[in-house]
């Protein structure tokens, strides 16, 4: 270890060791009445559904741009040139189109106190069976998502010089997650809604210094994206504009991944915890402030290709790991005591989004499994404790998942999370305005769609990698194949296969809809009511019995 | 139970707010790729394709806060957000 290391760690054990207090004390902010203290979910879970405008953002923008992004966009754009920018259209597209869809989650889960979208599943179509598949694919498409935080944290602390082989290596990553688990587990959303304030402040101090002092070390952008060119040049693949074969796959893939987002669980976990309706209104409108920084940070992939930065070969599988382009880069090019206090932002902003998904995982595991079939007479109080419980098994198994198997295959499997959550948009989404979709209809779809997806993921190799399955998401038309058929030839053009996957999805929950109501299958009972989905906090609406229940 | 006035507001009230939220598919212009994949102009050495997406933040934020604005006049009232869950009732 490098006497630059060792400052850079000192600054990140230390604002490490301020964010752990934080978490333990969060038990105490904004408490509700002493007596119902972290004994329900709504308060365990859902921070007491009492978030104002401000918390929300910070809460939302610490949730949705972790720490893998951080890091992994930019090794994206360093490796591959513009498709890696489609981060940045994914969310500008993403907060107008989701606005009208939250508001109406937000107001019929406030009224019937729904704390998960398989719980509002659940109440629309009275169907366990659909609310069972929404949570199964939420927990599912969750984990690999919080195994890649740690992938994120451990890109950093390997940085740092903590590079080591076997478990020793790992043990870093497991006592970061432990204390993790720990505050988690007392002050459920209330730790990572205040820690993320720390984290994004941190985060944006940083990558405003960035983005000011790195182009004006190297010269400014222009010299910045021609050394670019040049290595993509060299490389022959990648480049600094899209080409004809893969300008579909880009925008399919930030269109797909917009409507993906709010699906995932700890998204609306986050949405859930807003105090009323303005909150959610307003987060929307502010959460692109987050974009800009993304954007930015994306384009640090470049600046990494012009101040020649090498990523760091990992002491655990012996390769080059791209993912610490951008730890590496800070590393070089600024002061240690800089370095540290950037790569606790990284570290913080793993910790942050890991949090609030296992938080929305154990919600999803409580309501929707443990009691619906476990046990169906589970109080308030044995719920918040199953939930607790139930996220240290969460982030056990993202561990696990880091130390026993190769990190790649969370990638692999982040990769297949987006295109699985991507199947309950007919169930969620369009559930929110119309049940026409038939019940029987979303569970064929459901199926359908996640069967077509996973074929297809599986049958796409990855060359650099050496795998010959699950090697990415861009698909060639000409492999997609209706019956033996092939619509497209055999187009190179690609495309994103969680798109494809949507629109089987759909023509299937469509065609099976319009089959049962031809033989008038009835589609079961609708405990929502028509004023619910516009419902105001503290408006009449949500003195339904249930409502009161939640808020009590 | 339903006696919230905002949902007594005639229809055509909803339907000018239904206008409003047809802005919210604006900001979608930026997945039409051929529209800006281009080097050219640059805008202090940052190639269009870039610039042109950074462009479209603004543009997003600002058909999000007129859809907002436009949704206030309706949605009851304005000191909603200041209620304070639990103490009220």
């Amino acid at each position: 270890m490098t006497p630059s290391q060792v400052t850079e760690l000192a600054i990140f054990i230390a604002l490490f060791a301020a964010v752990t207090v934080v978490g333990f004390v969060a038990v105490r902010w904004r408490a509700g009445s002493a007596g119902s203290r972290m004994d329900h979910l709504d308060e365990w879970g859902l921070g007491g559904r009492r978030f104002g405008s401000w918390i929300s953002w910070f809460l939302l923008g610490g949730d949705l741009y972790t720490a893998y992004t951080f890091v992994a966009v930019p090794a994206l754009l360093f490796a591959s040139g513009a498709l890696g920018f489609f981060a940045l259209p994914y969310t500008v597209v993403t907060y107008p189109l989701v606005l009208l869809p939250l508001l109406r989650l937000w107001s019929v889960s406030r009224v019937n106190g729904y704390v998960t979208p398989a719980d509002f599943v659940r109440g629309r179509y009275g169907s366990p069976t659909m609310a069972l598949l929404v949570a199964v694919t939420g927990i599912v498409a969750t984990m690999p998502y919080i195994a890649l935080q740690l992938a994120g944290l451990e890109a950093v602390l390997r940085t740092m010089g903590l590079n080591g082989s076997g478990l020793v290596g790992h043990l870093p990553l497991i006592v970061a997650f432990v204390i993790l688990a720990a505050y988690t587990y007392q002050s459920g959303l209330r730790a990572p809604a205040l820690i993320a304030f720390v984290k994004d402040i941190l985060i944006y101090g940083v990558i405003l210094v960035a983005i000011i002092y790195l182009p004006a070390k190297l010269g400014g952008f222009g010299p910045i994206f021609h050394a670019a060119d040049t290595k993509f040049t060299a490389a022959r693949s990648g480049g600094l504009l899209l080409t004809g074969t893969n300008q579909l796959q880009y925008a399919t893939l930030a269109f797909g991944s917009a409507l993906a987002l709010f699906l995932y669980p700890h998204s609306i976990t986050g949405v859930l915890a807003s105090r009323g309706r303005e909150v959610v209104k307003r987060t929307m409108a502010a959460l692109p402030a987050y974009s800009l920084m993304l954007g930015f940070l994306a384009l640090l992939g470049y600046v990494a290709v012009a101040a020649h930065t090498k990523p760091i070969v990992n002491g655990a599988t012996g390769k080059a790991d791209s993912n610490t382009i951008v730890p590496a880069l800070f590393s070089s090019q600024f002061p240690s005591w800089f370095a540290g206090i950037a790569f606790a932002a990284i570290g913080i902003g793993a910790l942050v989004p890991a949090a609030i998904m296992s938080i929305a995982a154990a919600n999803l595991w409580t309501r929707n499994i443990y009691k619906e079939y476990l046990r169906r007479d589970a109080d308030d109080r044995s719920q918040a404790r199953q939930a607790k419980l139930a996220s240290l098994v969460v982030k056990l198994g993202a561990v696990a998942f880091i130390v026993l198997i190769n990190p790649q295959y969370a990638i692999d499997l982040q990769l297949i999370g987006g295109v699985i959550i991507l199947q309950t948009l007919p169930a969620v989404v369009i559930a929110l305005y119309t049940r026409w979709l038939h019940i029987g209809g979303l569970i064929t779809g459901w199926t359908a769609g996640q069967a077509y997806g996973l074929a297809l993921l599986y049958q796409i190799p990855n060359p650099a990698a050496g795998s010959k399955h699950f090697g990415g998401s861009a698909l060639a038309l000409g492999k997609i194949s209706v019956f033996g058929a092939h619509p497209f030839g055999g187009s190179p053009v690609q495309i994103y296969v969680g798109f494809v996957a949507l629109v089987v999805n759909l023509g299937v929950a469509v065609v099976v809809t319009l089959l049962l109501r031809a033989v008038r299958v009835p589609i079961g009972a609708d405990a929502t009511r028509v004023a619910d989905y516009h419902a105001e906090a503290g408006f009449p609406d949500t003195a339904s019995p249930a409502g009161v229940l939640a808020q009590a | 139970m339903s006696t919230s006035p905002r949902r007594t507001h005639p229809s055509g009230g909803r339907r000018r707010r239904g206008m409003w939220n047809l802005l919210l598919l604006v900001p979608l212009f930026t997945l039409i790729t051929p529209i800006f994949n281009y080097d050219q102009p640059r805008l202090g050495g940052m190639p269009f394709f870039y610039w042109f997406q950074f462009v479209g933040i603004p543009v997003g934020v600002l058909c999000t806060v007129v859809v907002y604005r436009a949704s206030r006049g309706s949605a009851g009232p304005r000191d909603v957000d200041a209620l304070e869950e639990g103490t009220r009732r």
